[in-house]
């Protein structure tokens, strides 16, 4: 027990979760990253799904790592994807429909996400299953973070709603407040994912 | 102006480093080098000296901005006394009216925007730079009378840190700060900026002006033209001089010519860019006059209306020869300003959702005025080389 929670692996877990991030440090995923966080639900969904296809198809590469050719890696490495990403988007067309309609090609464009294939080649290639599980994990989780974070600004100020839920009351309005048109744009959530790369850097930069 | 001198002078150890006020520092120094010319000049480097700096060039353009912004006013009253149906004569009343609709939005402009800039130089332990004194008067121009003011503030704050502050301050910024705002409103506050309840201020401030009905409508020829294409005979004489409804600064054409008369005369605005853009435009709307869709109004616009109407003389004097966003070589001012000119004209006639294409153009050419450089610039280079491989 005390092997499997090491210091190394609790930084193979940490580390893209702050100082390795792969959205705000990496800047890998940002495609998806400014199409599905005009409203919270979608980014949370988005985030979860990239963690679980993440974290599996590390711990499968990294369990057939030394049975797969050099020369034909990478196309085994899609195969892997691909049919975890087909898994992910037929468990959401099932329970969350609505959702999935929202993120449409999104889910299936996981195939692509440069982060996926960045975490098989550099880390699920090289080490064991339990590490690249837990890195596999640590990316997802550290890409959905920025997601929420987005999302929810976006939300907040474009539809003046949390989770579908009003949070506004409706005096705000009266008094001539008006939801923001363009943070339900990609154009905006560019803008406010350099904002939080701005915040993560200034802030990283006063601790070292 | 000696008694100024000395004064500041005299103020000056106050605001010096170990001064009581040195927190202000950056302040003091803006106003100062704005009222007096510096007589500090670069020890170092190779350096091509003018008589003017830059604040003095600013001053110009705020200077040339004047009649528009003094016509603007007039014509916010007059439309509202059009709508209310009150005295046509009363030009003083309509003048006051205007002043007062204005000035909180020029106010809530400079604050903002300066207040930024303020904080930003003060924290990089910079001057105060001066190029948000243009940009502080412009955007209230272009905007619609009815803006509220915390959006404008919002869109102001919004373009000096995003548009300007990020990329480095006055004279590094790649699109133009103004419009950058006003896109800003444009696409954030599509409800503010266009439709046909904007135009008109329809609240009575100090008892001056008029009460207006709510929902009393007054939309922009262009946007009468890309409805429904009724247009009639007078709208041209109009829209020269200015009476139609419109952006605060934007409706007069002989002010707008005024301010640009200046801007040329003292060598401020770059005639290239002003004349192309107004080439572009108009060889565009005459291609679309023969070959457009004959059931596209907006296409079968003579190009003196599309001119003079809407944004295109605003845009094509003071925004397109904006030095630090247009093309800098002399030779790709040209195609800057035309391009500039094509696109306003074919985003007005191809889109119905924008019936005004001129702040598109402008932020659009802004992006491709440093690959126009380049070509203009290697074409040059490759001019020279084969010259010198003949000998």
């Amino acid at each position: 027990m005390g092997k499997l929670f090491s210091k190394e692996n609790q930084e193979v877990f940490s580390n893209p979760l702050n100082l390795n991030n792969p959205v705000v440090v990496q800047v890998l995923g940002i495609c998806s990253a400014l199409a599905v966080t005009s409203q919270l639900k979608p980014a949370i969904v988005m985030g979860l799904s990239v963690t679980v296809i993440t974290a599996f198809s590390n711990l499968i590469i990294s369990l057939l790592r030394k049975t797969i050719p050099n020369r034909i890696r990478i196309i085994v490495q899609l195969v892997v994807v691909a049919a975890l990403v087909t898994i992910v988007s037929m468990i959401l067309k099932a329970y969350v429909y609505d959702v999935s309609v929202m993120l449409s090609v999104y889910v299936g464009l996981i195939i692509t996400n440069c982060i996926l294939m960045g975490r098989l080649e550099a880390f699920a290639m090289q080490n064991g299953p339990w590490e690249s599980f837990l890195d596999g994990i640590g990316n997802g989780i550290g890409y959905a973070i920025i997601l929420v974070v987005v999302g929810f600004v976006r939300e907040l100020l474009g539809a003046g709603s949390i989770l579908g839920f009003k949070v506004l009351p409706q005096a705000v309005y009266d008094a001539g407040y008006m939801n923001n048109g363009m943070m339900t744009m990609p154009a905006m959530a560019l803008i406010l994912l350099g904002c939080v790369i701005w915040a993560h850097r200034a802030y990283n930069d006063e601790k070292k | 102006m000696n008694a100024l001198r000395n004064y500041l002078d005299k103020i000056k150890p106050n605001f010096e480093e170990g001064g009581k006020l040195h927190a202000f520092r950056s302040v003091f120094d803006g106003f100062e080098t704005f009222l007096f010319v510096p007589n500090t000049t670069a020890k170092s480097g190779v350096h091509v000296h003018d008589a003017i700096d830059s604040k003095r060039i600013m001053s110009f353009v705020v200077i040339a901005l004047i009649p528009a912004l003094l016509f603007g006013m007039y014509n916010v009253g007059y439309q509202n006394a059009l709508a209310g149906g009150g005295d046509m004569t009363d030009h003083v009343g309509m003048f006051l009216f205007g002043f007062l609709a204005v000035l909180p939005k020029i106010l809530v402009s400079y604050i903002v925007g300066l207040g930024i800039e303020f904080v930003v130089a003060q924290w990089k332990n910079e001057e105060i730079q001066e190029g948000y004194l243009v940009s502080g008067i412009i955007i209230p121009l272009i905007i619609p009378v009815t803006t509220p003011l915390w959006i404008l503030a919002l869109a102001v704050a919004f373009s000096v840190i995003f548009a300007k502050e990020i990329f480095g301050g006055t004279g590094m910024n790649i699109f133009n700060v103004a419009l950058v705002a006003r896109a800003f409103l444009f696409f954030s506050y599509p409800g503010c900026l266009t439709g046909d309840s904007v135009w008109v201020e329809s609240s009575s401030i100090f008892g001056l002006g008029y009460d207006l009905a709510d929902g009393a409508t007054c939309a922009t020829p262009l946007g009468i033209a890309a409805a429904n294409g009724a247009q009639s005979a007078s709208l041209t004489i109009d829209s020269i001089t200015g009476l139609i409804p419109g952006c605060i600064g934007e409706t007069s054409v002989i002010a707008i010519a005024l301010g640009g008369l200046l801007l040329l005369w003292t060598g401020v605005a770059s005639w290239k860019t002003m004349f192309s853009v107004f080439v572009g435009g108009a060889l565009t709307a005459i291609l679309f006059n023969n070959f457009g869709a004959a059931d596209n109004a907006v296409a079968q616009l003579p190009w003196y209306q599309h001119i003079t109407l809407g944004g295109f003389c605003f845009g094509a004097v003071f925004m397109a020869t904006d030095p630090v966003t247009s093309a800098r070589t002399e030779t790709g001012k040209y195609f800057y300003g035309f391009f500039i000119g094509v696109i306003a004209i074919v985003v007005r006639v191809l889109n119905p959702g924008y019936p005004e294409g001129m702040m598109l153009a402008i932020l659009f050419m802004n992006v491709f005025a440093a690959l126009i450089d380049y070509y203009v610039v290697q074409s040059n280079i490759n001019k020279r080389a084969n010259r010198a491989k003949l000998k």
